[in-house]
Formats: C-alpha cells, sequence, structure tokens
C-alpha cells in the first residue's frame, strides 16, 4: 500500500546535512535514541562535536606519538578489521610479533615455524644475550603499562616459587622504585598486591638514588625498578650503577634481587643517541625491560613491548595455552583482542626507517630541544630542570613564581594553541613546579622558535597583570567556569583577598577588552 | 663533501617498486636493519605478505567485528594520533566515553536515574573488563572479612567450565581460585544448581556467562539470582553475581527483551560487554558497568596528575587510541535501538537459514540452541571415519575459516564445528557456505578414513616423522604408509592453498 506524501514531506534523503532535522536535535547522552538516523549526518555531527578536541600535534604534554606516513596510515586502514588475538586465522600479522616463548611447539601453525620479528629486533636493540637465530622472549602489548604489570607479575611469581622452595613465608611482596614512578607501577603494586617502597627525590635530584634504592631492598624485594627516561624531567637513572651495586649487595645476602628497566620513553632513544650507555641487558641483573612502542618507537597509541632477557625470567605458569578458535595458542598478555594495526605499524617502522633512520630522527629531537632550551635561557625567567642527556624534553620552571606561576603560564599558552602542562612535583619536591615541552618527531625547529616567541608574549602579558594572591585560590577560580561563587566563599574569611580579586577581575577585563585576541583555548 | 657517482647507478627512487632492490633483499626478520628503505617500498613489501593473511570477512570463527561504514572508518582514522588516556586534552572525546557508558548502563537497567552518570568506563576489550570488575568483586570481599575479623587469604570465584580464557588468567594472575561447574554432555553451559553448590565463604563472586563462546547460549541468570539469594539468606554472605555479557550483551537487548539478565536482578553487581563483538566496532573496545558508586571500591580508583589536571583513571590499560570509542559512539548514534534490532534480526535469520541447510544434508548434530548468540555450532553425526577436525581443513581451501574443536572438561569427547553469525554475513554468504560444505563431505567421503581422532589433527606433522614414532605398533605403521600414499595420490591430483 503506497501513502502518498505531500510535496514539502521531501524524502529526508535528499537534505543537506546542515539542512536537515539531525543537526537541529539535541545530541543522545544518556540513552540510546530509538531511531537510526543516515550515516551522514552521524559522521558531521561527531565529527564537528571533536574539532572542540585539542589539535593532537600541539599536544606538548605527550610522548605518544601524533603523525605517521600515509603509507603507514594505509596499512593501518587495511588491517584494521583484523583481530590481533586470531593467530591461526592471520599468521603473517601474528608471525610480525608474536610470542613464542621457545615453548615446545604445540603450534599447529601452516606456514611453519614461527619467528617473532619485532620481538627479535627489539630485543637484539636491547643487546639481550641471543645468539643470531634463536628466537627472543618477548610479547606485544596495548602499551607499557599492560608490559609492566606482566613483568612484575612475572618477577612476582619467580619470588613467590623461590621462597617457596627455600621454605619461608610469601605472602608480603615488595618493590622498590623511585617517586618519579609512572603511575602504572603503583597501579601494578595495588592491584596485584606488592607493597610499593619508594625512594623519595629532593631538590635537584629527581630520580631515583641507586644508593638509597640498594638501602631499601630486603628479602621481600621482587625486583628494583629503574626508569630510563623519566616522565618528570626525561633523565636517564643510572642503571650501571645500580647494577653494580646491588650485585655487591647481592652476594652479601644471597637475596639474588634483580632489577627491570621500565624504558616506555628512553627505550628507543638510548640505543641510537647514547648506544655507548650501558643499561640494557649488557647488566647482568637486569631481567626484564619494557618499552613504549607508542612514544619514541613512532607508533600512533596502543602499543608497548615486554622483553625479557630469556625463558627462565618467564615462569611457565603465567603462560596459558589455549585451544581459542581451533588451534593451540600459548599466551602471557592481560588483554586478548585487539586491533592488528599497531603491530603491522610498528614493524613499518622498523624496516622503513631502520637504525639510521631512527638515528637521523632523534638526533633532530636532540636538535629542536637545545634550541628551545637555549631559546628560554635567553629570556632569563626560567631555570631549566631537564638535563641534555635523556629524553628530548625540557622542563623548566620560572625563576620567580612569586607574583605569577607556571600553572599561569601553561593557561595563557593555552590561547595560543600549545598545550604544556604545569606540575609539581612527588615528594619530597613538591614545592618545585614545572611546565614540560615533549619534543616528538614531528615538532620541527620552525615551531620551536614560535613556541619560545609566544612564551614571551605570554610573560609579557602576565606581567602587566597584578599578582594573584595565592596559587591555590587562583586554580580553583580558573578551573571551575562559573566558579565565581565558589571562589568567593573561599574569599569571604578575608576581606583582603576579596579586594585583590575584584582589582584582578578588573583588570584582566580591562586587558583582554583591549586585545581582541582570536585564539581558542 | 659530494660524492659524485656514475650514471649507472641510477636513482633508486626511479624504479618503480618492483623494479628496485628492495623486494630483491630479504626482509629483516631478527635484527633491525642499518639503512632505512623509501616508504612506497616499506608499504609494498609488508602489504604484499600481508596478503597470506586470512580474510577477516570470512573468518568465521570469529565474533569480532570486521566491517563497518565508510564514514566511520573516516572517523577511526581521524582520531587514530588521539592518545585517549590525555583527558584534559581531548575533552570531548572523553565526553563521549561517559555517553557511551551511559547509553549501555540504561540498555542494561542499571538504576541510575534519567540524568544521573552510570559507573562504567571503556577498557581494550571484555578481557580487561573481567579483570577490573573482579578486582572490584575481590577488594570488596576482603574489606568485608577484614571488618568481620575473618581470614581473606583464599578468596575463590564460581564459574562454568566453559568459561572464556580471561577468567582464568584473571584467576592465576590475581591470585583467586577457580572453582569450575563440570559440563556434561548434551548440557554445555554453567548449571545454576551446581553452581550455587559450590559458593562457600570465600567466593567473591559467581561469574555467569550471556552467549558461551562454545554454543552461543545464554546461562539462566535469573534462576542463579534465584538459588543464590535464598542461599545468601540462609548463609549471611551476600555473595554477589556478575555477568559476562562479552557477546550476549548487545543481543539480548534487541532479540529478547524480556529475558530478565541485567540489573534488573538484584544480585547482579556488574556487567562486562565487548564493543567489538555485537556492538559492531573493530577490535579493540570493551565496556565494564557497575550497578552501583558501591559496587567499586574507591581505593582502586587512582586520582592522578598525569599532564597537569586532576584525572581518576582505574584501567589496567593506559595510554591507547581513542578511534574505537569513537565508533562506538557512532554506531549508537548512526543506529539506534532500531538500527541494531534489524542487524540482529538480521543475523538470526541467517543463522537459522545456515542451520537448517545443515540439517538437510542430515549428517550433521546442531549443538547450538535457538536462543542464543546467532552461531551454529555442530557436530558429525558419525565421527568414525571422518571427523569435524577435517572438514576444518578442507573448507580452508574455499577459504572458509571455520574452526573445530572440542569441548572442556567433562565433554571432552564431543568435537564441534562452529560458525559465528557477523553483521556482515549475507544470506547469500550463508547459502554459499552450505554448497561447500557439502562439496567438502562428497569430496571426504571418498577418502580413506584416517587413525584415529587424535591423530587426525596431527596428520600433517606425522608425515615428516620418522617411522620410528610408533615403533611399538607394526599394524599401525603400515596404517600409516597407506595414508601417506593416498594422501600423495590424491594431492597430485588436487591444486589449491591452505
Amino acid at each position: 500500500m503506497v501513502l502518498s506524501k505531500t510535496a514539502s514531506e521531501s524524502d529526508v534523503s535528499i537534505h543537506s546535512t546542515f539542512g536537515s532535522r539531525y543537526v537541529r536535535a539535541s545530541l543522545p547522552r544518556f540513552q540510546m535514541p530509538e531511531n537510526s538516523i543516515p550515516k551522514e549526518a552521524a559522521y558531521q555531527i561527531i565529527n564537528d562535536e571533536l574539532m572542540l578536541d585539542g589539535n593532537p600535534r600541539l599536544n606538548l604534554a605527550s610522548f605518544v606519538t601524533t603523525w605517521m606516513e600515509p603509507e603507514c596510515d594505509k596499512l593501518i586502514m587495511a588491517a584494521i578489521n583484523k583481530n590481533y588475538v586470531d593467530m591461526d586465522e592471520y599468521p603473517v600479522t601474528t608471525e610480525l610479533q608474536a610470542i613464542r616463548p621457545a615453548i615446545s611447539g604445540a603450534v599447529l601453525d601452516p606456514i611453519g615455524k614461527r619467528f617473532n620479528r619485532c620481538v627479535n629486533m627489539i630485543a637484539h636493540l636491547f643487546n639481550a644475550p641471543l645468539g643470531d637465530s634463536e628466537t627472543a622472549v618477548g610479547v606485544g602489548t596495548v602499551g607499557s603499562s599492560e608490559a609492566i604489570m606482566l613483568a612484575g607479575l612475572a618477577f612476582k611469581r619467580n619470588w613467590q616459587n623461590k621462597r617457596k622452595a627455600e621454605g619461608k613465608p610469601y605472602d608480603k611482596p615488595n618493590i622498590v622504585t623511585g617517586a618519579n614512578v609512572q603511575v602504572c607501577w603503583e597501579k601494578f603494586a595495588r592491584y596485584f598486591e606488592v607493597e610499593l617502597k619508594e625512594v623519595k627525590l629532593r631538590d635537584g635530584y629527581y630520580v631515583m638514588d641507586p644508593q638509597k634504592a640498594v638501602e631499601m631492598v630486603d628479602e621481600n624485594t621482587i625486583c628494583v625498578a629503574a626508569i630510563l627516561g623519566s616522565t618528570l624531567n626525561g633523565e636517564f637513572e643510572d642503571v650501571k650503577l645500580l647494577n653494580d651495586l646491588l650485585t655487591e649487595k647481592n652476594k652479601q645476602t644471597g637475596w639474588d634481587t634483580p632489577i627491570h628497566v621500565d624504558a616506555a620513553s628512553g627505550g628507543f632513544i638510548a640505543p641510537f643517541l647514547y648506544p655507548e650507555l650501558e643499561w640494557d641487558f649488557r647488566l647482568p641483573l637486569v631481567k626484564s625491560i619494557n618499552v613504549s612502542g607508542h612514544k619514541y618507537g613512532l607508533v600512533y597509541a596502543g602499543i608497548g613491548w615486554a622483553i625479557w632477557r630469556n625463558k627462565e625470567d618467564l615462569p611457565e605458569e603465567l603462560i596459558f595455552h589455549i585451544n581459542y578458535l581451533g588451534a593451540d595458542q600459548p599466551t602471557f598478555t592481560l588483554n586478548f583482542s585487539k586491533g592488528s594495526s599497531q603491530v603491522i605499524a610498528q614493524y613499518y617502522q622498523l624496516i622503513r626507517l631502520g637504525y639510521e633512520g631512527y638515528r637521523n630522527i632523534m638526533e633532530n629531537c636532540r636538535e629542536n630541544m637545545i634550541v628551545l632550551k637555549e631559546g628560554l635561557e635567553k629570556t632569563g625567567r626560567f631555570n631549566i630542570v631537564s638535563k641534555d642527556n635523556g629524553v628530548p624534553l625540557v622542563a623548566f620552571s620560572l625563576k620567580d613564581n612569586s607574583s605569577h606561576n607556571e600553572f599561569e603560564v601553561s593557561e595563557t599558552l593555552r590561547r595560543f594553541g600549545w598545550i604544556v602542562p604545569a606540575y609539581t612535583m612527588p615528594p619530597d619536591a613538591q614545592h618545585v613546579t614545572v611546565l614540560r615541552v615533549v619534543i616528538r618527531e614531528d615538532f620541527s625547529r620552525t615551531l620551536a622558535e614560535r613556541l619560545v616567541i609566544d612564551i614571551e608574549k605570554v610573560l609579557h602579558e602576565l606581567d602587566t597583570l597584578p599578582a594573584r594572591v595565592k596559587a591555590k585560590i587562583a586554580a580553583a577560580a580558573d578551573e571551575d567556569t562559573n566558579g565565581n561563587a565558589a571562589a568567593e566563599t573561599l574569599a569571604h574569611k578575608k576581606s583582603d583577598v576579596e579586594r585583590q580579586r575584584e582589582i584582578t577581575t578588573f583588570w584582566r577585563k580591562y586587558v583582554s577588552d583591549k586585545k581582541k585576541t582570536n585564539g581558542v583555548c | 663533501m659530494v660524492i659524485s657517482s656514475t650514471n649507472t647507478d641510477s636513482a633508486e627512487h626511479l624504479n618503480c617498486t618492483f623494479a628496485s632492490r628492495y623486494v630483491r633483499a630479504a626482509v629483516p626478520k631478527f635484527k633491525m636493519p642499518e639503512t632505512s628503505i623509501p616508504k612506497e617500498a616499506a608499504y609494498q613489501v609488508i602489504n604484499d605478505e600481508l596478503m597470506l593473511d586470512g580474510n577477516p570477512r570470512l573468518n568465521l570463527a570469529s565474533f569480532v567485528t570486521t566491517w563497518m561504514e565508510p564514514e566511520c572508518d573516516k572517523l577511526i582514522m581521524a582520531s587514530v594520533n588521539k592518545n585517549y588516556v590525555d583527558m584534559d586534552e581531548y575533552p570531548v572525546t572523553t565526553e563521549l566515553q561517559n555517553r557511551c557508558v551511559n547509553m549501555i548502563a540504561h540498555l542494561f537497567n542499571a538504576p541510575v536515574g534519567d540524568d544521573e552518570t552510570a559507573i562504567g568506563l571503556g577498557t581494550v576489550g571484555s578481557s580487561e573488563a573481567i579483570m577490573l570488575a573482579g578486582l572490584a568483586f575481590k577488594r570488596k570481599w576482603q574489606q568485608r572479612r577484614k571488618a568481620q575479623g575473618k581470614p581473606y587469604d583464599k578468596p575463590n570465584i564460581v564459574t562454568g567450565a566453559n568459561v572464556q580464557v580471561c577468567w582464568e588468567k584473571f584467576a592465576r594472575y590475581f591470585e583467586v581460585e577457580l572453582k569450575e561447574v563440570k559440563l556434561r554432555e548434551e548440557y554445555y553451559i554453567m548449571d545454576p544448581v551446581q553452581a550455587v553448590e559450590l559458593v562457600d565463604e570465600n567466593t567473591i563472586c559467581v561469574a555467569a556467562i550471556l552467549g558461551s563462546t562454545l554454543t552461543g547460549e545464554f546461562e539462566d541468570v535469573k534462576l542463579l539470582n534465584e538459588l543464590l539469594t535464598k542461599k545468601n539468606e540462609e548463609t549471611g554472605w551476600e555473595t554477589p553475581i556478575h555477568v559476562d555479557a562479552a557477546s550476549g550483551g548487545f543481543i539480548a537487548p534487541f532479540l529478547y527483551p524480556e529475558l530478565e539478565w541485567d540489573f534488573r536482578l538484584p544480585l547482579v553487581k556488574s556487567i562486562n560487554v565487548s564493543g567489538h563483538k555485537y556492538g559492531l566496532v573493530y577490535a579493540g573496545v570493551g565496556w565494564v558497568v557497575w550497578r552501583t558508586k558501591d559496587d567499586l571500591p574507591e581505593e582502586l580508583i587512582f586520582h592522578i596528575n598525569y599532564l597537569g589536571t586532576d584525572q581518576p583513571t582505574f584501567t589496567l590499560n593506559f595510554s591507547k587510541g581513542s578511534s574505537q570509542i569513537i565508533a562506538q559512539y557512532y554506531q549508537f548514534i548512526r543506529l539506534g535501538f532500531e538500527g541494531y534490532k534489524h542487524i540482529m534480526e538480521n543475523c538470526m535469520e541467517s543463522t537459522r537459514v545456515l542451520r537448517e541447510g545443515l540439517e538437510k544434508m542430515g549428517r550433521f548434530k546442531i549443538v547450538s540452541k535457538d536462543v542464543g548468540v546467532p552461531l551454529v555450532a555442530f557436530s558429525l553425526k558419525d565421527s568414525s571415519k571422518h571427523t569435524v577436525f577435517e572438514l576444518s581443513e578442507n573448507l580452508r581451501r574455499f577459504g572458509w575459516i571455520i574452526p573445530a574443536y572440542t569441548m572442556p572438561p567433562n565433554a571432552e569427547k564431543i568435537a564441534v564445528l562452529r560458525v559465528v553469525v557477523r553483521e556482515d554475513f549475507s544470506r547469500n554468504l550463508a547459502e554459499r557456505l552450505l554448497s561447500n560444505i557439502e562439496e567438502v563431505l562428497k569430496e571426504i567421503d571418498t577418502l580413506p578414513s584416517r587413525l584415529s581422532t587424535k591423530a587426525a589433527h596431527v596428520t600433517a606433522t606425522i608425515n615428516e616423522t620418522q617411522d620410528g614414532k610408533f615403533p611399538k605398533k607394526s599394524e599401525t605403521e603400515t596404517l600409516e604408509e597407506v595414508t601417506r600414499q593416498w594422501k600423495r595420490f590424491v594431492d597430485g591430483r588436487r591444486t589449491g592453498a591452505c
């Protein structure tokens, strides 16, 4: 039965998206909508909202890769519908990565013996003690967090087995790290019920002190974790010294405490820029290393690697042999199904760039870092907190933050489009606040120079403003956009503060009215 | 300093990729190559090798989505360089995740008000979701036991033997004992009565599956809830339920809305679902939703000052891509409730066609049920001469990837083939598959039978091993030789890629 329609009720499909009713309706937020909408409308609506996200390439807060070559994008799109865990269905993809810790092969594999290419390449990069055709022990993960949890699990299990064999209690494992560790170590400790013994930082020394670390080691320590490329200021911890001190202590105590190196950022930098630096498997106590493929491995977010020295360092009981979709496959990861694109992209980068390509890129990053650092030093207003050797980043604090602090600089820079975070150091250096700019592959010298200019502009602007009363109150007031009420209730106790606030607001308005800035936050 | 080169060394970049030296060199496998190669060569080399991977859309083994609309692919590519965890930098992406959580919570009838935010988060898949849910249960149970002054060092979890491997991983990695309800012939899911019997004071939760991996069946969560409620009243232990709705979570609400399995049942405290299965998104996204705030212990949530602002986080992974979250939201608003319903109905229709076709052949026993995940699991009525493993291998020649596997204890003697019907498996493909199966049956009927079920799926390796493998039995030796001869004879007649 055909229902006749009047001409005005024209077919929805001929409306241009912005002429259709879909852009008039408010987007569903809490419940799934009842009806479908055309795909163009869905695409446009979501695309438009996402315009308000920050620009990933101007996000100087993150180490994670934000640009890859178009050829690689093609490969990524082509592999997006391959579920990485289907090893039997996608044997080539699996071969590009695969975990195959020399377990006697129960693998039904139509192509024959498998080699783990990426894992092997990275293991060799870290000087794992392998023969030329020996397969390395390692696994691809979703990121360094998962890699660290797996490595931690392996240490915990090895330690428990050792203690059980000795007939000693094994219910209070602990791990020794610096207070500068990235949050995933704290997660590991809390979720897997391991005590975290942190070596506190101090003013001027923002990494783990190997001596203090070794002092904290006791019989319940499952491992000591050193960081190659501290998140806060990019420094490399002195793994060699740690190895030497720990070897001595092990001789005295007989505890055999091993080392894990969290090379999330540094793992793809040190081998190219500082090849003589001994931090990897060349040191005998280092049993496992993790590195993020999506940081200086130059791949988009979503891939990390965990490498073990040899089979013994990965307890067999943690590896599952499953008969998932018809074939036996060994698996040791926390995640199961995930996309294959990043593994393929990592392999692309490894063979596309090769050793010289990575080195060239890291040298460029370092060069641009020096340009930025010198530009900042020249302004005379900043202390450089990061070192020259380490991850290419610049961490800097204001010489004088009595009238304006680093958080204000960060907010004001946002107007120019730059995302530069400001944060306080962990204990015991909480009084130090820094701004941090990470130099990634796609941060050219031009951008570095522009950033310096913009920072100078920001300083100039802030100088014309009166000081805020306290960093805390200021931050609170700025973070709630509707928060005038909140700020005022805080200020009610002190009328001084209220007055100064009024003055600040007046000036701010005055100044911003004078300048018509068109920057988007 | 410029080093002059002779003309014969024409610039590499002029050579078309296949004329260049890059395709002559063996591709690096163990060590990073010293030098760079042009991006076109890198692309071509990798692309060509990957041609040998199976075709994802013919992979009938997997539940995971293998096709999305081109508009969505555009959105995915545009957000591939956004690190999802940078909440401050990408606030809209973060908000999209929250909207998805709210929608899914409402879909599962979570007791949240219309404008109230639900408790849940996006994960990389159901594995991570299950580990987080399990962690929450473990911590709550420990807190309760500590408060009661009782020992809390031996937690356990009750599930069916049909659970997906990630429950076993959770148990092993987080040191929780796994108490499995064994299956039996004809009953391939967890029996609620037996499950409740296994519950003791150390049980942190009972996990029920909505959409068993093996047969697609939905477990009777309602019955489990009733029996467990009664037991809780008697014992006072307050044992909760978790529903692993990895596959079923996006099917039941659309096809079987009157089926009570979700938060409508009071003991269900958390549910996980895979966005990348019937959520219709590519691999890499899962969801976990808790009933209320109280079901997620505050101490498990980290408040971090990562890149400058405070952000709460409770996940095992940290940095990851944003594409899948955006794709999930796309699907929700693009399809809406009716869209999902239509797709699921189509899947069931194709399943029915496939099932009836198989039944008509008279050689198969259908092991899966009508109600459940749209898949067909079937075994051979007579597997004395040929097994489902052979069928599976032979079907591979036509391009179909259909797995064969044995059931878990105590039904190990049953071996099945399983075809999962996804969104992109049309009726045409179903009919084509049926005709290919018939061809394969005809073919293997003409072949002599292989030795035994066990030996059957390692035939490939036996051909390579020495005769000395079975020195004790000369009968076996002869049979082996005969098999080998036949295989060679038959292989010589056919050409086909495995």
